[in-house]
């Protein structure tokens, strides 16, 4: 029943080599629905994983796994080294930020604060001690007698985050913390969430369906979707080299052109596709005749008017479309063409650029792209049908 | 100008009609609580009939009413019922509305309408079974027997009350409470119980209110032995009336009053300690 | 103690009530109405003396007239009471609300008796009519239908009025606003626009009333005379006066399916809510 958190800090170092939170083939299924399909993560001491999804891609669900909240169909969970599957929730010693806060609303902030201490049996004296440092810690100083209600969203979401870190939890969960807040305070939250981040060295794993969220504070992005994780690594590398047609869509905008493998060139690869032939980075394992998407995303593509001032390299790809809308971004503009086979494709440039070229719908205009810019997508049998249909033409 | 004139007509059509509808409220109001208040005053009066007004006022009734050992016996059954009534009514239903909300049963809807049963079921039907079964294992006229019977009376009223809190706590703070490393009970105790408090008490006190009220049952299965105040009462408005049942009446209104004021007191508490 | 893993671990909490129920209700009410077809002996006797004794057919159609017309009173005066309720002001609110509950929570019995008094040859409403000089001779308010229905009103317009009032709060008012900006005149307006949004509301609270006044015992037995008896009295004669607990069993599988049949009615027009909240 000994809950406290020194046994976990000692092993920290030891289990280093193994990470602070291991997942081994996780499933959870309601009845016939499978919520979560096989996920496995290993998460590094220190390390800010986010878990990116649409909803009911099962990364909620994954997280209450963790914290013991939804008991596991299948699959195993270790922290620190230390299986935890068996326990129930109170006794895991995790942190968890809930989407709505989940403050008691009949307690004081400090109570709030207070709760998880005293279930810990800490002494009085320094529970006033750590709470006091846990407001200081969340900007709060002097907040410890109000009640929920009488916060505001921002404020409330602080104090939920240092009820979380209070008692020093290995890990620090968080579930959708910033989905109630206005844009401008939800930038600020995830500033000082990446702060308290730097500052504790906690390891924590955060919840989110925006994408924006996950690369400013991530140091890794786990994306969802139906239940498995569909590639996961640095914000990066995600964004530049997807691995699927789902985290190339999700994860910002994507151009997907469809077509199949003529030949590999090195780390290239030539395909036939209706637009016409393209050349593109090969991602993945594809061989000559196998069927692929390539996937470029709309700041990579430029405008060819004329006399390119494109000197850092001349676009191996090149097609023809005429302009069919231009939508003023402030600082860039988007482009939506219409090919010669009638796919539809989006260009974005910069607002200097724009004004230079001072297109219009109806002018037909060349674009090209580096083809170290396109990546040639494997194409799971049968799940691309589904997708193509969401975004293709 | 006929447009003006439209309009104040239509103005003057919605003054008369919020008076109207002032006048009915006010008629309304008197036809609901203007009853109670001739009793209670006539259990003042001085006059040895029920006359209103009463040509004065004096206390000769409730002396009647204390004086009287039959009255004053039948008042302390009534208490000796509704004491163990409503604790057990309220326990059994809070576990019960808890289980319901927190469970999740397969038959959870099914097991809700059948704790809800004996309020949608004719309470004579309920009296005459109660009766016919208590009449064979022995347990008419008994005190036990009485706070049984109540008790599945008031159950439903505590289930529901109960179970109506449960559904606006937000579950997730349960949750927050497990992974800040609280236990079921010490999360039960901490953050549960203090928010549907007051809706317990709520039930506590209707569970009271009921017992101590009822009458159908009782007439049933009481006996000139243990026979709570509302059979007493019974038989004797169904005599000769004089005002010591006004008094006993009032008695009554005036336990209801202080419930509704202590269940008053309590929603008050909570709507500014939650919200 | 892997309470929330496991729903077995609350589902258990659910078991006292349910045993407590199962034993001294729902046993107790399988048994009466078994005596409909054991007693004297097994057969539906009993429903062929129901079904041709005209005096029991009475009553059964008393029993649902009244409960009608107590409906209908109540949903008449309940319904401008609720909506002043709901749109008032916060003080006129909390009067309105403690002159509902103050009668609701009080004794069935006392409000009775104190109908009895108030209608009374001599009493209240007598003196008053008499001193205005609307009627030469007292009027016979009471032991008739007519006191019946004052009194089972007044103490059923409560379940008419929380219903109504819930649903009226929740009523979007800028509905009838832009009705009016529509060109709906006042009362056009009420009927095309607020009042069909107050009808579940209406319809709860109409069944309720009409539920509870099918069973209804303490009130007509005291305020209503020998050719106003309702169904709950007939029972209540023939265990106590007769012992005759064959018919008692079958008058109460009457009574029972009637008010199935109106919760199931409501459940099917206002939807799987129940219609009833407390008391």
């Amino acid at each position: 029943m000994s809950r406290s958190p020194s046994p976990g800090s000692t092993r920290n170092r030891g289990a280093m080599a193994e990470g602070i939170l291991e997942i081994e083939g996780l499933r959870k299924q309601y009845g016939p629905v499978v919520a979560v399909d096989g996920v496995d993560l290993s998460l590094k001491t220190g390390e800010f994983v986010t878990f990116l999804g649409p909803s009911g891609s099962g990364k909620t669900t994954t997280l209450q796994i963790i914290a013991g909240l939804q008991s596991a169909s299948a699959g195993h969970i270790r922290l620190n080294g230390q299986a935890i599957d068996p326990l129930p929730p109170h006794q895991r010693n995790i942190g968890v930020v809930f989407q709505h806060y989940a403050l008691f609303p009949h307690m004081s902030i400090a109570r709030n604060i207070a709760f998880p201490l005293e279930m810990r049996r800490v002494p009085a004296a320094e529970i006033r001690r750590r709470v006091e440092e846990a407001l200081a810690l969340v900007g709060l100083e002097g907040y410890g007698q109000r009640h929920p209600r009488q916060l505001s969203g921002g404020q409330q979401q602080r104090v939920a985050l240092a009820r979380a870190l209070v008692f020093r939890p290995p890990l620090l969960l968080m579930d959708e913390p910033l989905g109630a807040l206005d844009k401008q305070l939800r930038e600020q939250m995830q500033l000082e969430i990446s702060r308290l981040h730097r500052e504790l060295g906690a390891s924590i794993v955060y919840v989110t369906h925006d994408q924006e969220e996950a690369l400013v504070m991530s140091d890794r992005i786990a994306v969802f979707n139906h239940g498995r994780i569909e590639q996961i690594g640095a914000s990066e590398e995600l964004y530049e080299r997807p691995r699927s047609r789902f985290v190339a869509g999700f994860l910002g905008e994507s151009n997907f052109f469809e077509g199949r493998v003529e030949a590999l060139q090195g780390e290239l690869c030539r395909i036939a596709s209706p637009a016409g032939p393209l050349l593109a980075r090969r991602n993945g394992d594809l061989a000559v005749g196998d069927p692929t998407v390539v996937a470029v995303r709309p700041e990579r593509l430029c405008l060819l008017d004329g006399s390119a001032a494109g000197g850092g390299g001349e676009p191996e790809n090149r097609l023809e479309g005429r302009v069919q809308e231009v939508v003023y971004l402030g600082l860039s503009r988007k482009y939506l063409l219409r090919l010669a086979d009638g796919q539809e494709v989006v260009v974005r440039q910069q607002a200097q650029d724009a004004e230079r070229s001072g297109l219009g719908p109806g002018d037909l205009v060349r674009l090209g792209w580096r083809a170290a810019n396109a990546n040639a997508l494997e194409v799971a049998a049968g799940s691309d049908e589904a997708d193509g249909k969401e975004t293709g033409q | 100008m006929t447009g003006g004139e439209e309009l104040s007509a239509a103005g003057r059509g919605a003054v008369w009609w919020h008076r109207l509808r002032a006048l009915i409220c006010v008629l309304v109001g008197l036809y609901l609580v203007a009853p109670l208040v001739i009793v209670l005053i006539i259990s003042f009066s001085s006059a040895p009939f029920l006359s209103f007004p009463p040509p004065g006022l004096s206390l000769q009734w409730y002396d009647n009413l204390f004086g009287n050992p039959v009255w004053l016996r039948s008042l302390i059954t009534s208490i000796e019922i509704l004491v163990p009534t409503s604790i057990l009514a309220t326990l059994l239903g809070t576990a019960a509305a808890y289980g319901l909300a927190r469970s999740r049963l397969p038959a959870a809807a099914a097991i809700q309408g059948f704790l809800m049963a004996p309020v949608v079921v004719p309470v004579i039907i309920t009296a005459a079974g109660i009766f016919g079964f208590f009449r064979h294992i022995g347990l008419n006229g008994t005190l036990p027997g009485l706070i049984l019977a109540h008790t599945v009376l008031t159950v439903p009223y505590v289930v529901a009350t109960v179970g109506a809190a449960l559904s606006v706590v937000d579950a997730r703070l349960e949750d927050a409470a497990r992974t800040l490393g609280a236990s079921p009970l010490v999360c039960f105790r901490r953050i549960t119980l203090p928010l549907i408090l007051p809706a317990v008490l709520s039930g506590l006190l209707f569970a009271m209110v009921t017992s101590f009220d009822e009458l159908i049952v009782s007439l049933f299965i009481s006996t000139p032995r243990v026979r709570p105040v509302t059979v007493q009462m019974w038989s004797n408005i169904r005599g000769d009336v004089d005002p010591t049942i006004a008094a006993i009446a009032t008695l009554l209104f005036g336990f209801s009053l202080l419930a509704l004021l202590a269940d008053h007191l309590a929603r008050r508490r909570s709507a500014g300690g939650a919200r | 103690m892997q309470g929330s893993l496991k729903p077995g671990g609350y589902g258990l909490l659910v078991l006292p009530a349910c045993a407590l129920l199962l034993v001294f209700f729902a046993y107790p009410v399988f048994w009466l109405l078994l005596r409909s077809i054991s007693e004297p002996h097994w057969g539906f006797a009993n429903f062929q003396v129901l079904y041709e004794r005209s005096i029991y057919l009475k009553v059964l159609l008393n029993t649902v007239v009244i409960s009608l017309l107590v409906t209908l009173c109540c949903a008449v005066i309940g319904y401008p009471l609720a909506y002043t309720m709901a749109h008032g002001g916060p003080r006129v609110r909390r009067l309105l609300t403690f002159v509902v509950l103050v009668p609701f929570w009080t004794s069935i019995l006392v409000r009775t008796f104190a109908w009895m008094v108030i209608l009374q040859r001599q009493g209240l409403i007598n003196d008053l009519l008499l001193w205005l000089g609307l009627t030469e001779r007292p009027l016979a308010l009471v032991y008739n239908r007519t006191g019946v229905l004052i009194g089972m009103t007044q103490i059923l317009l409560p379940f008419m009025i929380f219903p109504l009032y819930s649903v009226m709060l929740r009523i979007d008012r800028s509905c009838s606003w832009a009705a009016a900006t529509l060109g709906a005149p006042p009362l056009r307006n009420f009927l095309r626009i607020y009042l069909p949004l107050s009808l579940p509301g209406l319809m709860t609270g109409g069944t309720l009333v009409f539920i509870v006044s099918l069973g209804y015992f303490i009130t007509p037995a005291l305020l209503g005379g020998q050719r106003d008896i309702m169904i709950a009295q007939l029972i209540e004669q023939q265990i106590s006066n007769f012992g005759n607990w064959g018919l008692a069993g079958a008058l109460s599988l009457v009574l029972l399916a009637g008010t199935a049949l109106c919760l199931a009615l409501v459940r099917r027009f206002v939807g799987g809510q129940a219609p009833w909240g407390r008391r």
